[in-house]
């Protein structure tokens, strides 16, 4: 379609303009109408209303205790949510971050310093690191430990020994009261 | 660079494109020839200088293939093959997945528009006598593709898995319990179960997504068949030289792609304007095992081979009437494989057979009313409307297109197509 | 070119056979009703849409499901976030199981479906006299004749003709297959009290749940025309330039 340019006759240059003209447009509007007929079919694979309408969770922190931590679900993944009592807090903030192999300050990582939130996907190959339920280990750290490689994480959920490269991940969200949060 | 050897194709192949395209082109042309191919088949490609309209047809067909397949697997995509899932997997389609309304009305409407293709497509055969020698297998595999489009069709209308769905299937496929001895067992082989359920509706998928490629397959001999002589035109006439043809590009392409915005057009009212027309509203209730609908009708384009079906009321020497309606309703479309040895005219174009032109039109009459019969209730006046349509059908391809050949007169045959294109020109 | 326009008759019969392959019912045609959704420009009067699910809701929903809408649907007939949230957590929404195994019942939320009212046909059957009430989602597509079928229905109901004998649990009703359907009237007037002060006869209230009913079978219906007016523009310029292109190309042949 686009090979008009190959026509016979094309070598004639008087008269030819107009005709030109007309095949120009002709390939033009082909070549639009086509990428505009791609457009639905591409789209169509992108995440439909119902899997959007579950992006966003709201999660209510009062039943959350000082020093529990819970887990719920978020777009198909676990979110750790850990209600820190004091001594994690001191412990995350002590950090010299330039020994992290993913420098973050504790401060830089939560919006209320005794509401961390996370996303329990291990940064490494996707396990769910251990530390969420009671009884858990929590690794040397007293954060979260995944057992698949070894990989541990401190109280601020940042990657401190083991394979994992990153610090686990921040999910978007904010307060939408004191004891409640919209996550993504 | 050395000559390519010649091909030692019957088709002719050229060895190396014809016109420069640069180095690259050259180096893998020499190692597969597409573009020399493309140039021979499409590009240079002799094509008579008289064709008309009903000529785009084929490539319409081509085109809108080539739509059911995309829109088909994208569809594939979010749909559930399972029975208690089915259902509502459409209706996620048609109110959450982006665009997922749009995919589905053009599939929907695509396989009519497909049928309605296919069939101008074919009565333009029937008409000019494009299945007459040296066409006859070209014509074969056009009836194989047909037969492989209702197959397609049908599996695919039992998806959805609505009442129509449903019911369709089991009519259907209780038909061949009509075969003597074994018609249970194969009706039970292709349920999979005591009646048409969850194994029936995940075999047709797998089967509905196979066919298509099956198609394109045939397809593809179909287009080989067609090259090897090349088309057939108004006037029934082979090519003699140069002055009968002129190449496929640009003439040919820029006809088609002209057509095929016609043919956008009528289906884009379809499909944003009458995206229901064409299909039946219990479709749209769930399939349910105890209460069948009032009216089971399949889709248009099935409607003429359902009338000859019920058409047939009455035992035949000792073949029950429910055999020889399946006989009789198969046998129409296999009777098509047929054709190009019922005709016995010296002529190819019905445009020169003035007897015999009054029936080629007045075939797809008779198929419209077998259409309207098929979408009745089978009672009083319609049965014996689709009894009559049904022998003229019988009659017109076992009796009439033999007999008429041998007697009428042809009218005297052009000396050439240029001559006859020059000669309109005055 | 006669034989074209001979088959081009001949295509339009078969598919207005298809349009009409439903035969006669014993029931009359509906009337034709004007709808603000009908025609090329057609749309979904908001106000008529929050009228109709307000039907629905007090209503229609005391037997029959919607199970294909979503709280979050609501949306589009002109709601707020808030305002969905608010009438999604009004409905009880059975969820589970919970850590000890069992079901338990949770306010709604936007994600949810809008919950039937029975958990199951039997119950349904059960608490109907045997009767299934079909789930409304799709009915304006479900049958012959649509939204102006739906609506006759609900304006349908009357007293029998002498004569004509109606059975034990049914009702009578002009415009249902066989006159006798299972439902009693569910519309009279005042039923409802509109919030717009529109005033409420059944025909008023008919017109307005068969209004949201039709947006419930075909959400997509505006953007479908929106887009749709646009692709057929675009067609129709294309058409014509290759017409012209094809005349251009073919004149050095002619």
């Amino acid at each position: 379609m686009t090979d008009l340019a190959q026509s016979p006759g094309d070598s004639e240059h008087g008269g030819g303009t107009r005709r030109d003209f007309l095949l120009l447009s002709a390939g033009a509007l082909g070549a639009v109408g086509a990428a505009a007929a791609i457009w639905p079919f591409v789209d169509s694979l992108n995440p439909a209303r119902d899997t959007l309408a579950l992006s966003t969770t709201e999660v209510d922190l009062a039943p959350v205790q000082v020093g529990q931590r819970l887990t719920i679900a978020w777009r198909g993944k676990p979110v750790f949510i850990d209600h820190r009592p004091p001594e994690e807090i001191k412990a995350a903030q002590d950090v010299d971050v330039s020994t992290l192999r993913d420098p973050q300050k504790d401060s830089d990582r939560v919006k209320k310093p005794e509401w961390l939130v996370v996303v329990g996907v291990c940064t490494h190959l996707g396990c769910i690191p251990l530390g969420n339920k009671p009884g858990d280990d929590r690794g040397p750290y007293q954060g979260w430990f995944c057992p698949c490689h070894g990989s541990v994480y401190d109280t601020s959920a940042r990657i401190r020994q083991g394979p994992a490269p990153l610090n686990l991940a921040v999910p978007p969200y904010e307060f939408t009261s004191d004891t409640a949060i919209k996550i993504g | 660079m050395a000559a390519p050897p010649p091909s030692a194709h019957s088709s002719a192949q050229p060895g190396a494109p014809a016109r420069d395209y640069g180095r690259l082109i050259r180096w893998i042309d020499y190692r597969l020839p597409f573009v020399a191919s493309l140039e021979h088949h499409v590009i240079d490609y002799p094509t008579p200088v008289n064709l008309n309209y009903w000529w785009n047809f084929g490539s319409l067909a081509g085109i809108t293939l080539v739509i059911m397949i995309v829109t088909g697997i994208v569809l594939a995509m979010h749909y559930t093959p399972e029975s208690s899932l089915a259902f509502d997997s459409v209706e996620r389609i048609m109110r959450d997945v982006n665009y997922g309304w749009l995919i589905r009305y053009i599939h929907m409407n695509g396989g009519s528009m497909f049928f309605l293709i296919v069939y101008i497509h074919l009565f333009r055969g029937l008409y000019y006598g494009s299945y007459k020698y040296p066409r006859e297998l070209l014509w074969i595999l056009g009836v194989v593709i047909l037969l492989l489009m209702i197959a397609t069709a049908f599996m695919g209308y039992v998806l959805p898995w609505g009442q129509m769905s449903y019911w369709a299937a089991t009519v259907i496929t209780n038909l061949f319990s009509a075969i003597p001895i074994f018609g249970q067992d194969i009706v039970t082989l292709l349920w999979g179960g005591f009646t048409v359920g969850n194994p029936t509706l995940n075999r047709f998928f797998s089967l509905h997504y196979l066919l298509p490629f099956v198609i394109v397959a045939v397809v593809g001999l179909h287009l080989l068949a067609l090259h090897q002589h090349g088309s057939n035109n108004p006037l029934g006439i082979d090519k003699r030289g140069p002055q009968d043809t002129i190449p496929f590009h640009p003439y040919y392409t820029i006809k088609d792609m002209f057509g095929l915005c016609v043919f956008l057009l009528a289906f884009a009212i379809l499909v944003f304007y009458l995206p229901n027309m064409l299909s039946s509203a219990d479709n749209y209730i769930p399939a349910n095992p105890m209460v069948t609908p009032n009216h089971i009708v399949p889709e248009w384009y099935l409607l003429p081979y359902y009338a000859i079906l019920r058409s047939i009321t009455f035992d035949f020497l000792g073949i029950p009437s429910k055999l020889l309606g399946v006989v009789l309703s198969m046998g129409s479309i296999m009777l098509l494989f047929l054709v190009p040895w019922l005709d016995t005219s010296p002529v190819r174009s019905a445009r020169f057979r003035p007897i015999w032109r009054w029936f080629a039109m007045l075939l797809p009459f008779d198929l419209i009313a077998l259409g309207y019969v098929g979408s009745q209730p089978p009672a009083g006046f319609v049965v014996t409307l689709g009894q009559i349509a049904t022998a003229y059908y019988y009659i017109h391809f076992l009796i009439l297109l033999p007999l008429i050949g041998k007697l009428e007169t042809p009218r005297p045959l052009p000396i050439s197509i240029g001559a006859a294109v020059l000669a309109e020109r005055r | 070119m006669p034989r074209a326009t001979l088959l081009a008759l001949a295509a339009a019969l078969v598919l207005g056979f298809a349009g009409i392959a439903r035969a006669q019912e014993e029931a009359p045609s509906p009337p034709r009703q004007q709808w603000s959704f009908n025609g090329v420009f057609g749309t979904y009067d908001r106000a008529a849409l929050q009228r109709g699910f307000q039907v629905y809701k007090e209503v229609c929903a005391s037997c029959h499901p919607v199970k294909h809408l979503y709280f979050r649907d609501l949306s589009e007939i002109g709601y707020s976030e808030d305002e969905v949230k608010g009438i999604a957590a009004q409905v009880q929404v059975t969820d589970g199981p919970n850590d000890g195994g069992e079901m338990f019942q949770r306010p709604g939320r936007p994600a949810d479906p809008i919950p039937g009212p029975f958990p199951n046909d039997q119950a349904s059957r059960a608490a109907n006299n045997g009767a299934l009430p079909p789930d409304l989602s799709l009915i304006t597509k479900a049958r012959d004749g649509g939204a102006d079928y739906v609506y006759a229905i609900l304006n349908g109901f009357k007293d029998a003709p002498t004569g004509f004998k109606v059975l034990d649990g049914m009702y009578y009703n002009e415009y249902f297959t066989g006159h006798q359907i299972k439902m009693p009237p569910p519309l009279s007037p005042d039923q409802v009290k509109y919030a717009d002060g529109t005033p409420t006869s059944v025909p008023q209230m008919a017109h307005d749940v068969v209004t949201f009913l039709s947006w419930a079978a075909e959400p997509t219906l505006e953007e479908r025309h929106r887009i749709g007016f646009k692709v057929i523009l675009f067609l129709i310029v294309a058409t014509g330039v290759f017409y012209a292109a094809k005349r251009k190309i073919w004149s050095r042949v002619h």
